[in-house]
């Protein structure tokens, strides 16, 4: 980097975490200062009702991080054991759906296979069974945070089996070890790594999951603080216990934050076929046969939910909903706060990334640059301490004085689904622009690339296919977001989301199915256009 | 050392009888027979189909017709666990998290199920390759030579009469390779067993070997006593890898 280019990057970091700092900090200190929050907060913190729903909060999201993991593992184990069957690789794509797939979609198709009327209980009733699976309460939450969930700890647990050295394998062969031995002297040693990390972070994701709690939560007995937040501020209007909610929430997501430091984070790098991999044990027919049937209940209850969605969508009167206006309003809004938030999130992303960058390349940095470089380090862990719930919260309660805030939620909506994806697009963005530096630094220094010349040729193709893939996958969190909308929604802002949540408020099931393949199939064409160059390395011809 | 089976004598050869095999778009067609009791090397270009002939061996590939033998068992159909083979990749030979006594010991029980004796016998092998007392050590602190040893202590306790070789020692600096060599040959004096070694170094042929062959193409082109192959001069390919 030239002395001009590294002001550039560091400028753009300062930048970049002062802004973040002050839309997460108002809204911090907005909860702290909120009238006489010190005293009354406190002591609601211990009333029975909060401590009931932090309860609850957290027996959901141990339960359903037990569950994922302990389900996500034999099919991780079958995938990675059958190394070649037609299909494969579309279950492991189909792996990857969930984590694109706006929530509320996913938990309409859980209604429709798992609700009071789904396929699952009228095949119950039909055998005569008298007790149907209610899915509003605690089964429909773990079952839908299964659904989420499941799918990519079992990504997460391929990626680390696909890394055990091919010759095991042919080792174990040779020695015959049974399966119960390759289990226990090579996969359990595989996994046991990577385990607390993928259930660190699934408890995150379910201590803080706003949406399928609010639609299968039932009632007050099946609460989280995210949803309680929302009703208290919404239905209650009792703002205090939003506070006092709001800050419990912050002290659970630092605990688990504190919690997850304690592992190493388990990489996604996409699944890459690498060494042709002989997996003998797989060929034998038991094996098959569980492989088979394991494989098989995974594909159903992933595919059914989405099939429902599709063919629900199918059915509903799409024409009609392409005539309303309200219809396009929506989209339009979700699409233009989407891009805005992915573009946003993206920029902070590769500035954070930079100004890192430039700190490193220094030989001895400073005390004061090595600390910035820390923090910047630290803002995904920043951006999760504060969930968009409680983040929202801060600014309504910010702007509740001056009454009307129609005019700015778009643009909170917009901060608040950047912050929300900016820990992923970090993810996506960091390793990828690392990658890029060490490819190419060096050579376009000594060639005296710089400025535009060395954008143009050299930075954007090669960044080109990581940046996209980390705006697609912005703009998909952006538009499946309930949790900001919810809060600062109503008649000023409507985004596809909120108007599937109102249409299923008001029971008009047949559009909300239609909406949800509309926002569906919006979200699979993001996936694909910001993959499109990204080929999965296909299982190669063994030799 | 318990367990010391002479089998040089009794015949542990090795036999490929009209083996055909498509893989991909490339055919394979071996049919030889090789000495028992014998170093033999296995050498040939990248690709040319040497490490398929040892899976052939080894059970890791089944072929499309003929026959495998060895011992002058027909084991074509047989599981590798049930083929008198024992194994040595260049590399991650061990299982990198378990310790040298574990790793052995999945040599004698795949159940990890060991008596006492089966304990003695461990430490003794690992004795026998220059590593005694290293029972608790993990493969990563282990130097690559080292790591290549203790794979030969699981050999050495498998007691198979035939050992396969997919170039062992080279990931290791030439000045280690003629130690690992001599001690291969003197294992190999122990147990009269038969070894296969797949080598891209012809000193290690004019070192260790007995016997000979050069794979080319999915065939095998030559197999001789090693004192033919070294003087054949009608081959290029063999020439070239020769270096004369």
């Amino acid at each position: 980097m030239t002395p001009a280019e590294r002001r550039r990057a560091l400028a753009g970091g300062v930048f970049s975490l002062a802004g973040i700092l002050l839309f997460v900090g108002l809204a911090v200190f907005a909860l702290l200062t909120f009238a006489g929050a010190s005293s009354s907060s406190m002591s609601a913190l211990a009333d029975p009702y909060t401590l009931r729903i932090l309860r609850f909060t957290l027996l959901q999201a141990l339960l359903s991080t037990l569950l994922s993991v302990a389900l996500a593992m034999p099919v991780a184990l079958a995938l990675a054991r059958q190394r070649r069957f037609f299909g494969r690789i579309w279950i492991i794509r189909l792996m990857a759906v969930p984590m694109g797939l706006p929530v509320l979609i996913g938990a309409l198709g859980l209604l429709a296979i798992w609700g009071r009327r789904g396929i699952v209980n009228d095949t119950l009733a039909w055998l005569g069974l008298q007790e149907p699976i209610h899915i509003y309460g605690l089964a429909g939450i773990l079952l839908a945070h299964v659904f989420f969930n499941l799918p990519l700890a079992c990504r997460l647990m391929l990626i680390g089996l696909e890394r055990i050295p091919a010759e095991y394998w042919l080792v174990s062969g040779n020695l015959g070890m049974p399966g119960l031995s390759v289990f226990r002297f090579i996969e359990w040693p595989a996994l046991r790594r990577l385990v607390p990390g993928i259930a660190g972070l699934i408890f995150m994701l379910c201590a803080t999951s706003f949406t399928l709690v609010l639609i299968l939560g039932g009632g007050p007995a099946a609460t989280t603080l995210e949803v309680a937040i929302y009703q208290s501020l919404r239905f209650d209007f009792a703002p205090q216990r939003a506070v006092s909610l709001a800050l419990m929430q912050i002290v659970v997501t630092a605990g688990i934050l504190g919690f997850l430091t304690l592992f190493p984070a388990p990489e996604d790098r996409g699944i890459a076929a690498g060494k042709p991999v002989r997996r003998l044990d797989g060929r034998k027919i038991a094996a098959r046969l569980w492989d088979v049937t394991v494989l098989s209940l995974a594909v159903l209850f992933l595919g059914l939910p989405l099939a429902a969605v599709a063919l629900a969508g199918a059915r509903a009167d799409l024409p009609k909903l392409l005539g309303e206006t309200i219809f396009w309003r929506a989209a339009l809004t979700s699409l233009s706060i989407a891009l805005g938030a992915g573009l946003l999130s993206v920029s902070l992303a590769m500035a954070i990334t930079q100004a890192r960058e430039a700190i490193a390349a220094k030989r001895n940095p400073a005390r004061i640059a090595r600390l910035f470089s820390a923090t910047l380090g630290g803002t995904s862990s920043l951006v999760l301490l504060v969930p968009p719930v409680v983040l929202a919260t801060g600014w309504f309660l910010l702007l509740l004085p001056g009454g009307d805030t129609s005019m700015l939620a778009p643009v909170l909506v917009l901060g608040i689904n950047t912050l929300m994806s900016l820990p992923f697009v970090i993810r996506i963005v960091a390793p990828a622009m690392a990658a890029h530096r060490i490819r190419t630094a060096r050579l376009s220094a000594s060639l005296g690339l710089a400025g535009w010349t060395r954008l143009r040729l050299i930075d954007w193709p090669g960044l080109k296919k990581p940046l996209l893939m980390a705006l697609s996958f912005a703009m998909a969190l952006s538009l499946g977001d309930l949790g900001a909308v919810a809060l600062f929604g109503a008649d000023g802002l409507t985004t596809l989301p909120w108007l599937l949540y109102s249409r299923l408020g008001s029971y008009r099931t047949t559009d909300a199915d239609g909406l949800a393949l509309l926002l569906g199939l919006i979200c699979l064409g993001l996936t694909i256009a910001g993959t499109a160059g990204l080929k999965i390395p296909e299982e190669r011809d063994e030799r | 050392m318990s367990g010391d089976v002479k089998t040089g004598e009794n015949g542990a050869g090795i036999a490929l009888d009209g083996v055909r095999l498509r893989l991909g778009t490339q055919d394979f067609d071996f049919d030889m027979a090789l000495p028992a009791g014998k170093i033999i090397a296995v050498t040939g270009p990248s690709g040319s189909g040497k490490t398929t002939l040892l899976n052939l061996l080894a059970g890791f590939e089944t072929p499309d017709r003929g026959r495998v033998l060895l011992a002058g068992q027909d084991v074509t159909a047989l599981h590798p666990s049930e083929r008198p083979v024992s194994l040595v990749f260049q590399d991650n030979n061990l299982f990198s998290h378990l310790d040298l006594f574990t790793n052995i010991g999945l040599g004698i029980s795949p159940r990890f199920a060991l008596s006492s004796a089966d304990r003695d016998r461990i430490s003794a092998a690992l004795a026998r390759v220059g590593l005694a007392g290293f029972e608790k050590r993990l493969p990563p602190s282990l130097s690559g030579g080292e790591r290549q040893r203790a794979a030969f202590a699981r050999a050495l306790v498998r007691n198979r009469p035939v050992l396969l070789l997919d170039e062992p020692f080279a990931a290791l600096d030439p000045s280690l390779r003629q130690s690992m060599a001599a001690l291969l040959q003197a294992l190999h004096d122990d147990t009269g067993n038969t070894v296969l070694l797949v080598t891209h170094d012809p000193a290690e042929v004019r070192r260790l070997a007995d016997h000979a062959l050069f794979v080319s193409q999915g065939r095998i082109a030559l197999s001789a006593p090693v004192d033919a192959f070294l003087a054949h001069r009608n081959i290029p390919e063999v020439l070239d890898f020769l270096g004369s």
